[in-house]
């Protein structure tokens, strides 16, 4: 009998009372908390462990260094912690809650807006806050007073001769309402920048041209959506860039950089006219459909490499990339067009070069002051299989070394304007200049200004919302048997208030008494 | 004057308010240390009347049960008071010392001295004294100095050790009007943020203490007598709690702007802006805590302490080992 009553007690909840059961929890202020916490501590992960979107090289780095917890953290997603499903799930979880908590909400705080103010409670003392006084004035003319010294922050409704209701600081849920709604438009703002904003990276040496299409860049990162034969057909052309750094000896400063400017030539569309910019970092040039920013810069070298007949086969800037603070820089100068065989110097440009005991060549100074090429030479095959490898590195599988007329491995230290012969009828390489290089990034991302003035009306909801007071005051008047009349005030807030019954107080204290 | 000697102004006068605060906290820890001892089991010092009728409202007044005071412990809290009075002082004091070395700083490279996190921590403490000194001129919060001093001392003493860094220009990534703008507020934030934590961990110490009852010795009894009571200060630690966050928000968002002009991208999931994200979370769940009911405020206020951890963790490991942009510690 008992099993029989408890059967029946436990109605089934059915496929709509479940959906209803979950929306009520998943939008209640415990699971929004929850969740809170839970996305602080997801998102935690991405600052200890290196984020393959972020820097790839590190990550397979530390992947390596750690053989065993390296692949078991890259399964769960450590290495790519905002991209994860569990990441994913937490916040859109939360913005479901969001969305749920903001709409039920938004129709009570509308109906509040446009109806009346509570109906007086019966008990005005037992209200957190009350206050009374005799006033000589009649009835009418005390509540009038009342309503006066409430001012205009207060909607004030008189119920009927002796009661009134009046409430104030609608604008503290307004506020609410505006924080959480604007926090949906940041989201939203960020998910559209990521499907339909794009970002390039391109070095281009001093002289040297870009224009915008998919094939220029050295790396493209389009968003799901985006027609990367579509990009804005602007074109540049950096004319000169000038860097400057810290060079007053002693201290720990000395080589620390100081002014990084790139001047450019920029036309929006092929034949439009020509604009000069000066882009630098923290000043990046706008242009229709995509801005330019300052974000990296090194040397590259300017040879000259001349087959044994004298013939130029290979001539122009070549990007070497810097590895310290002091720019040694590490490339590759490939020259497919040499006979016999291919070509392919490796080594180090130094912009301020000497040749150290246990370091060998590095430089010491950031600046192009004494530049200085250490080279080696391989011969073969470039790109084996016709795979071409990084532009910055030789892959030598099918090289060989080049040697001196000792045997030795040939080095070359080469200066600007220098000329050095190659042994063996290679021919020779003339380092004719150094070249500074500038890393320009090139980034579109159509939601911006809506994640940006989302946020900041997001921070004014918020503001309101801490700082605005939510109050209801209420009055009964009542005459008294010897003449005049008896104020009874009471008031409530929404949340903490301290300040309730000194507010009351002083609103009782300042009625005229007549 | 040269770089080199204005700088050496800077590191003097920052010793020289590290010496003089050591003094003002020890006065204030001897301050808490004889009220404690002297005041009688809820007798409310004078000077502590003047405290909950300031701060207003429906305060639990504690009135004095019996007849008032014994000559012992009047003459205790006459005591206890001459120490806080200089204690006040010497703070004012090293408040000004603080800010003197800042301006020496800024004189010495020639920009807002914000550019490392010898900086940062330097103009964090000004913002904490000074606000401080400032709520002290209207009301009595001797019982707040240790609480403050402490932390402000602990502050100072890494700036000029291993958070030590030689004045200097800027890197270019650091030359914007954002660095000024973001990095004061977010120095004034985590001043507010420090203030409010300390009375947050005040509340929940004389929480324990009137949990267990007037009666009991110990430590936290004497406590309990000394400070404001548990609600008032749970009150007080929420309110300045809403003071910082919204100044944290806006940090977030001006970090997010200049992120836009120096790094192409105004969000980066670097380490620093995953930590500034993680911390204003923290501390949303704070005030959503708070804004529950069913959640005791005791709950709400260990959530606002563990917020407080995150900015420690931020401006110390985050800034030291973890690699990414805001690689600007100079350390």
């Amino acid at each position: 009998m008992t099993a029989q009553s408890a059967r029946i007690q436990q109605p089934s909840l059915g496929p709509l009372g479940w959906a209803r059961w979950a929306w009520r929890n998943l939008t209640s202020m415990r699971t929004a908390l929850l969740l809170l916490l839970l996305l602080a501590v997801a998102a935690l992960p991405g600052s200890i462990w290196p984020q393959r979107s972020i820097n790839p090289t590190r990550t397979s780095d530390y992947i390596a260094r750690h053989p065993t917890m390296g692949p078991i953290l890259d399964r769960l997603g450590f290495f790519e912690v905002y991209a994860t499903p569990w990441f994913s799930a937490i916040y859109l979880l939360l913005l479901i809650s969001l969305i749920g908590c903001v709409l039920p909400r938004t129709r009570i705080h509308l109906r509040h807006l446009r109806g009346r103010p509570p109906r007086v409670p019966a008990r005005l003392d037992r209200l957190p806050a009350y206050a009374e006084r005799d006033l000589d004035a009649d009835p009418d003319v005390a509540l009038a007073s009342v309503k006066a010294a409430l001012g205009r922050r207060y909607r004030v409704d008189v119920r009927d001769g002796h009661t009134l209701a009046a409430e104030s600081g609608y604008a503290k849920e307004t506020g609410n309402l505006l924080f959480h709604t604007a926090l949906i438009g940041v989201i939203v703002g960020v998910a559209v920048g990521h499907v339909w904003g794009w970002k390039g990276d391109v070095i281009v040496p001093v002289g040297g041209s870009f224009s915008d299409t998919a094939i220029n860049y050295d790396t493209l990162d389009p968003g799901p959506r985006v027609d990367t034969a579509k990009l804005p057909p602007f074109t540049l052309t950096l004319d000169r860039f000038d860097a400057s750094f810290e060079d007053r000896v002693g201290g720990g400063q000395f080589g620390q950089p100081r002014d990084f400017s790139a001047y450019l030539r920029t036309t929006d569309s092929p034949g439009a006219p020509e604009q000069s910019h000066v882009l630098k970092v923290n000043h990046p040039v706008e242009m229709s459909g995509a801005a330019i920013f300052l974000l990296g810069n090194g040397y590259a070298a300017d040879v000259t490499v001349k087959d044994s007949r004298g013939k130029v086969v290979y001539t122009g800037p070549t990007v070497f990339l810097a590895r310290d603070n002091n720019y040694t820089s590490s490339g590759a100068i490939k020259v497919p067009g040499a006979q016999p065989k291919e070509l392919g110097f490796f080594g180090n440009l130094l912009p301020t070069g000497v040749i150290t005991q246990d370091q060998g060549p590095i430089s010491i100074f950031p600046d192009a002051r004494d530049p200085k090429m250490a080279l080696g030479l391989y011969e073969g095959e470039l790109n084996p299989g016709g795979l071409s490898g990084s532009v910055y590195t030789l892959n030598t599988k099918e090289m060989t070394q080049v040697k001196d007329t000792n045997g030795e491995p040939l080095r070359i230290w080469i200066a600007p304007g220098e000329t050095v012969q190659l042994p063996g009828d290679r021919g020779s390489i003339t380092f004719n200049k150094v070249v500074r290089w500038a890393g320009l990034s090139i980034r579109h991302d159509p939601a911006k200004d809506l994640t940006l003035w989302s946020s900041l009306l997001a921070l004014a909801g918020l503001i309101a919302s801490l700082l605005i007071r939510r109050r209801r005051v209420f009055a009964r008047v009542e005459a008294l048997p010897a003449g005049g009349s008896r104020v009874r005030l009471g008031a409530l807030a929404k949340g903490d208030d301290s300040g309730l019954q000194d507010y009351l107080d002083r609103l009782a204290a300042g009625l005229p008494s007549r | 004057m040269t770089r080199e000697v204005l700088e050496q102004y800077s590191l003097v006068s920052l010793y020289s308010a590290i010496v003089v605060l050591t003094l003002a906290m020890l006065g204030f820890i001897v301050y808490l240390a004889r009220s404690a001892a002297a005041a009688p089991r809820d007798a409310v010092e004078p000077a502590r009347a003047d405290v909950l009728v300031g701060a207003g409202g429906p305060a639990v007044h504690r009135s004095p049960d019996g007849p008032g005071d014994d000559a012992a412990s009047a003459s205790g809290l006459v005591k206890a008071r001459k120490a806080a009075g200089p204690a006040r002082m010497l703070t004012g004091l090293a408040t000004l010392l603080v800010g003197v070395s800042i301006l020496f700083r800024g004189l010495s490279v020639h920009r807002p001295p914000l550019g490392n996190l010898h900086e940062f921590v330097a103009a964090a403490s000004f913002v904490l004294l000074l606000s401080f000194c400032l709520w002290g001129l209207k009301r009595n919060v001797d019982w707040l100095g240790a609480f403050v001093t402490a932390p402000v001392l602990l502050m100072l003493g890494s700036a000029t050790t291993f958070w030590y860094t030689e004045a200097a220009q800027l890197m270019p990534s650091l030359k914007s009007g954002w660095l000024v703008i973001h990095v004061t507020v977010a120095t004034i934030s985590v001043g507010v943020f420090t203030l409010a934590a300390m009375v947050g961990l005040a509340y929940l110490l004389v929480d324990r203490a009137e949990a267990r009852g007037g009666g009991a010795p110990g430590r936290l009894a004497g406590l309990r007598r000394v400070l404001p009571p548990a609600p008032e200060l749970e009150r007080l630690s929420y309110g300045l709690h809403v003071i910082a966050f919204p100044l944290w928000t806006f940090t977030l968002i001006a970090g997010a702007i200049w992120a836009r002009q120096a790094w192409a991208s105004y969000w980066n999931w670097d380490p620093k802006e995953v930590w500034t994200f993680v911390i204003w979370v923290v501390y949303a769940a704070y005030l959503h805590a708070r804004a529950t009911t069913g959640i005791s405020r005791q709950k709400a206020t260990y959530i606002a302490l563990a917020g407080f951890a995150c900015i420690i963790i931020n401006y110390s490991i985050v800034n030291m080992y973890f690699v990414g942009q805001h690689s600007y510690s100079g350390v």
